[in-house]
């Protein structure tokens, strides 16, 4: 021992370490021995429970049926809401699809027919040729005639539609929110944490209420679409906004101009290049929407994936998903070339004749007229024959059941082994665990990392859980999740050391993980569910498919910063391949590692709750009843259990990964 | 202090302090040291400064990097507020006027030109000229033909479809100054306008710069961080060190009179003939023209190492002119000579 006093960081973290001890022995005592004199901490009395979903049930009655503003009552604001969504929407439908029609229901006639495939194929290759070149417009091209040679076209176009109708709105209320959050600080310190609940509470928790308040149909589903599409809008708008340089906001001042103009005539236009992330992420948002919106009406191909995995036809449910995939990539590419477009001169055109000056869209025009003609005479420029299409789904279904039949033995041991020596297990303890016990750890836990005020947070957030009574379905979703997440970084960070050193297989493993994340949720289902039937494997299985990429992605990232003076510092030390990489590159990449972790945790919850379809019975299982059953506080109430969980892990390794990054010097 | 009566801008005792409650702290300390600042956690910016920019003048702040200048000149035109002190236009304080006075000033008489430009990346050139022009609301025909007037000016003409990133740097500054001079200004600022540029281009647009205002005579603040940048613009040039000015004079005081060691250190190495005017060397303009006749004319601010070149093709005597052709005095070859032997 030293005669001198330790430093006081070291007291603290000397007496922390004891507290850690002791709290851990008690909570083992606790466990082993607890259960006869405190079995409340075990099972939570349902005498104690909080009637929350009750209340917040009973709230939304009152607002549909009582509620008013004074001039109007909430649900005139919501058929107003749900009326300036319709015009536009049976407007596209109407163009896209079914052609504009007169008269209701099955005596309607049609005036006009829609486009024809010819038409719209031809509209979509000028926009690609006209944003990226011919490369685009050659892949667009072949992507739409996918959709119409697959026989996916009718359902395609409506889901196209209301993309194309859902995507203004998210962008533009996004772009709105942005601007005032960046105007006012009040309003950013309001909004940060609505922002911060609607990314982590699962989509399903809110399609509840939206049901119960517009009902079921298309316009219910564009406004879940546009509710679930829209917060990263408002994120990237502050980021652009605050990203536009100084100098530019001094010359709007310097040149005078009032609020707005500064707003929509500087700002706006300087940070078009941050917006237009947001822009191409509304799409793909919306695009990852189409399934789930399908269970409130959407239709189209959301529809047809969620009606084939109901009847487990696993070669529709694939086309299906694979056409959503198609139209995916298509709308990507496209924004994205919208986006990386610059403004170009062009010589003085004035004096030509009008095609001349837009050869696009008089082509496109003219094709549009002729094709239409021509359609009233001939079926198949109007509409693609069905007798043309090829179907995949026969050989689907057959690769399928060619595995089953040759390879069940081996996966459904596979399966047994790890349910019973991996997952049960753990599932076990978990529920086994008292919940004060829990809170108590997960408060210490959030001390040591962040404080007082993380500490509460954490300990009240886990509470809530145990005293809305879902406790043990929460500790199954903390399993489930947890199993995978462990699973995707065993396997994703591996993947990222070796591919972090390795330009070439940096560059296949990055395009391999774009289109792992291109992909909607719902398509890992299919495979999944198709080898290993329902249940929690198979949930596992697709989960940790859809939430590896960021343990990949950060992985090798973290390590490619690594500033490459201190890896040649090791090398001139003489330290081996092995010890360069545990002893500096890995010790420094591990604040962004975590970070990755973290980022799979949150898709690993969003996805395990879209698993309650293939029957796991957590609070994803309990969200999608509440929403069979248009029960808006049961689905609320679980879907704030998912979200605080996602919260608690977020904050516990975000303030994780700071202590780190300040003790190993990196910036702040 | 007094006010010098032909200014158009002046600073009255100016200060900017950065951090928490600064207005509070200069209340209470009035006039505080650097101590006393760093002590309360401040970052002083601009200390005390008083200045009068006179009407059609190129003033020069020149500084390095960091000792103000660019606050000194963000608080004249108010888009940073001073902490304390006067801003003076046309003898009204700015730091008086309304947010409605104030975009009023900034739109018709004060123009800014940047370091990076500024551009608004999604206007062409002629988008970009005419902006000033658009926020004041004219219409579209009326605003065009004025932006159109000014691209001339800056030689620019046949780009006006062009988009910024279609141009190189010192065409895109050339935009920028076309933007701030398209509502004619009377106070013309420019903050390090040919600091991003290659040193060939600088040259050039200095010339361009100079050959702009002989035509419109503007008032103007040009900050640089360039000595030989600052005397080869300058009719007056101040000095800043650590928030402070130094010393304000003409290129000829700073480089004959330096009041500080600070000042002294920047001029050493300057030529003397680089900086030296006719109008320093030049002798009584004399009732008759002398015996061989002039060499030739030359401006009252011609440097020295011009004359050399022009006396040593021609031995003669040269008059020199005011700015209306007015002959004021005489410079001869010995005068150059010397000048040039000093160094
Ligand atoms: N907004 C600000 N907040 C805090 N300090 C600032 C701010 N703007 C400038 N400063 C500080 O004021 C000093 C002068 O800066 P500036 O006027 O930009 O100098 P110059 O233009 O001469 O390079 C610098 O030390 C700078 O760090
Ligand atoms: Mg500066």
């Amino acid at each position: 021992m030293s005669s001198q006093d330790p430093a006081p960081e070291e007291i603290s973290s000397n007496t922390l370490r004891w507290v850690w001890a002791a709290a851990l022995a008690a909570s083992l005592a606790f466990w082993l021995f607890a259960k006869p004199y405190a079995p409340w901490a075990f099972k939570y009395p349902r005498a104690w429970q909080l009637p929350l979903k009750r209340e917040i049930s009973d709230f939304m009655k009152w607002l549909v049926e009582d509620a008013s503003f004074g001039l109007f009552s909430f649900t005139e604001l919501t058929r107003g809401i749900a009326w300036l969504l319709d015009i536009p929407f049976t407007i596209a439908t109407s163009i896209l699809s079914s052609g504009f029609l007169k008269g209701q229901g099955s005596d309607a006639v049609q005036i006009l027919p829609p486009l024809t495939w010819i038409a719209v194929i031809a509209i979509v290759v000028a926009l690609g040729r006209y944003a990226g070149g011919w490369k685009l417009a050659a892949l667009v091209g072949a992507c739409f005639s996918y959709l119409a040679i697959f026989g996916q076209w009718e359902s395609a176009m409506i889901t196209l539609s209301s993309i194309i109708i859902a995507v203004p709105f998210g962008v533009f209320g996004g772009l709105v929110l942005g601007i005032a959050a960046h105007r006012w600080s009040l309003f950013e310190t309001l909004i940060k944490p609505v922002l911060d609940l609607m990314q982590t509470v699962p989509v399903f928790a809110y399609l509840v209420p939206i049901l119960f308040m517009f009902g079921f149909g298309p316009v219910s589903a564009m406004v879940a679409t546009i509710v679930y599409a829209m917060p990263p809008m408002v994120r990237i708008t502050m980021l652009a906004l605050r990203q536009v340089p100084g100098e530019v906001i001094d010359l709007g001042k310097m040149t005078g101009c009032s609020p707005r103009q500064m707003t929509w005539k500087v700002m706006v236009p300087s940070a078009r290049d941050g917006l237009m992330i947001g822009v191409n992420q509304v799409i793909m948002l919306s695009l990852n929407m189409v399934i789930i919106a399908s269970m409130i009406g959407a239709g189209g191909l959301g529809y047809d994936v969620l009606a084939s995995l109901r009847r487990l036809d696993i070669g529709a449910g694939v086309e299906a998903g694979v056409a959503i995939v198609v139209l995916a990539i298509a709308l990507d590419r496209l924004s994205q070339a919208f986006a990386n477009r610059r403004p170009e001169h062009y010589e003085a055109l004035a004096g030509t004749s009008f095609f001349k000056r837009n050869p696009y869209t008089s082509t496109c025009l003219a094709i549009v007229l002729v094709t239409g003609f021509a359609g009233l005479a001939m079926g198949w420029v109007q509409t693609w024959p069905e007798s043309w299409s090829i179907t995949t789904g026969t050989f689907w279904s057959e690769v399928v059941s060619y595995i089953n039949v040759n390879y069940f033995d081996q996966l459904e041991a596979v399966k047994t082994f790890v349910l019973l020596n991996l997952m049960i297990p753990f599932k076990r303890f978990l529920i086994s665990l008292p919940w004060p016990v829990v809170a108590g750890l997960l408060g210490l836990a959030g001390y040591s990392l962040g404080g007082w005020r993380l500490a509460v947070l954490c300990a009240v957030l886990t509470t809530f859980m145990a005293v809305v009574g879902l406790w043990s379905k929460a500790m199954v979703t903390v399993y489930l999740c947890g199993i995978s997440v462990i699973i995707a970084c065993a396997i994703g960070i591996p993947i990222g050391i070796a591919a972090a050193g390795r330009d070439r297989l940096w560059r296949v493993v990055q395009v391999l993980i774009d289109t792992l994340q291109t992909l909607p949720s719902f398509v890992y289902l299919m495979p999944v569910v198709m080898l290993f039937r329902v249940g929690d494997f198979a949930a596992m299985i697709a989960v940790i498919a859809y939430a590896i990429a960021p343990a990949i992605r950060y992985t090798a990232h973290g390590l490619r910063q690594v500033d490459p003076q201190l890896v040649e510092a090791g090398i001139v030390a003489g330290c081996t391949r092995w010890q360069l990489l545990r002893k500096i590159q890995l010790k420094l990449a591990i604040p962004e590692i975590m970070l990755g972790i973290n980022q799979t945790i949150m898709l690993a919850l969003s996805m395990l709750v879209i698993t309650a379809l293939v029957g796991t019975r957590e609070l994803g299982q309990e969200v999608y009843i509440a929403l069979t059953k248009a029960d808006t506080g049961r689905g609320i109430v679980a879907g704030l259990c998912v979200a605080f969980i996602a919260i608690i892990a977020d904050r516990l390794i975000t303030a994780g990964a700071n202590r780190m990054k300040a003790r190993l010097g990196l910036q702040n | 202090m007094k006010t010098d009566d032909l200014a158009k801008l002046s600073c009255r005792s100016v200060w900017k302090l950065f951090g928490n409650d600064s207005d509070g702290f200069l209340r209470r300390t009035p006039n505080p040291s650097s101590e006393d600042i760093a002590a309360a956690g401040l970052i002083a910016a601009v200390k005390d400064v008083s200045l009068d920019i006179r009407d059609g003048e190129i003033f020069v702040i020149m500084g390095l990097s960091g000792s103000g200048k660019s606050t000194l000149v963000r608080c004249m035109s108010r888009l940073v507020e001073p902490t304390a002190g006067e801003i003076l236009f046309n003898g009204q304080d700015l730091l008086q006027a309304s947010d409605k006075e104030m975009i009023e000033i900034r739109r018709h008489r004060m123009g800014m030109v940047f370091q990076h430009f500024a551009l608004l990346p999604h206007l062409s050139v002629l988008g970009n000229v005419a902006f000033p022009l658009e926020v004041q609301g004219l219409d579209k025909a009326t605003r065009e033909a004025q932006a159109r007037e000014v691209i001339e000016l800056v030689g620019l003409e046949g780009r006006e479809a062009y988009y910024p990133r279609e141009l190189s740097g010192g065409q895109q500054q050339r935009v920028g100054i076309a933007r701030s001079l398209a509502v004619e200004p009377e106070l013309w600022f420019l903050d390090e306008p040919f600091s991003a540029l290659d040193p060939l281009i600088r040259r050039e647009m200095q010339d361009e710069f100079l050959r702009i205002q002989s035509v419109l005579k503007k008032t103007i603040v040009f900050i640089t961080h360039d000595f030989d940048e600052a005397i080869r613009l300058a009719d007056r040039i101040a000095i800043m060190k650590d928030g402070k000015v130094d010393q304000t004079g003409t290129p000829e005081d700073l480089v004959m009179r330096p009041a500080t060691d600070y000042v002294a250190e920047f001029t050493r190495e300057v030529a003397k003939a680089k900086v030296l005017s006719a109008r320093a060397i030049m002798g009584p303009p004399g009732k008759r023209a002398p015996k061989g006749g002039f060499g030739g004319d030359v401006g009252l601010r011609t440097k020295v190492s011009e004359l050399a070149a022009r006396v040593s093709a021609d031995p003669r005597p040269l008059a020199v002119l005011d700015d209306d052709g007015e002959r004021v005095g005489i410079v001869t070859r010995d005068a150059v000579i010397s000048v040039l032997l000093e160094g």
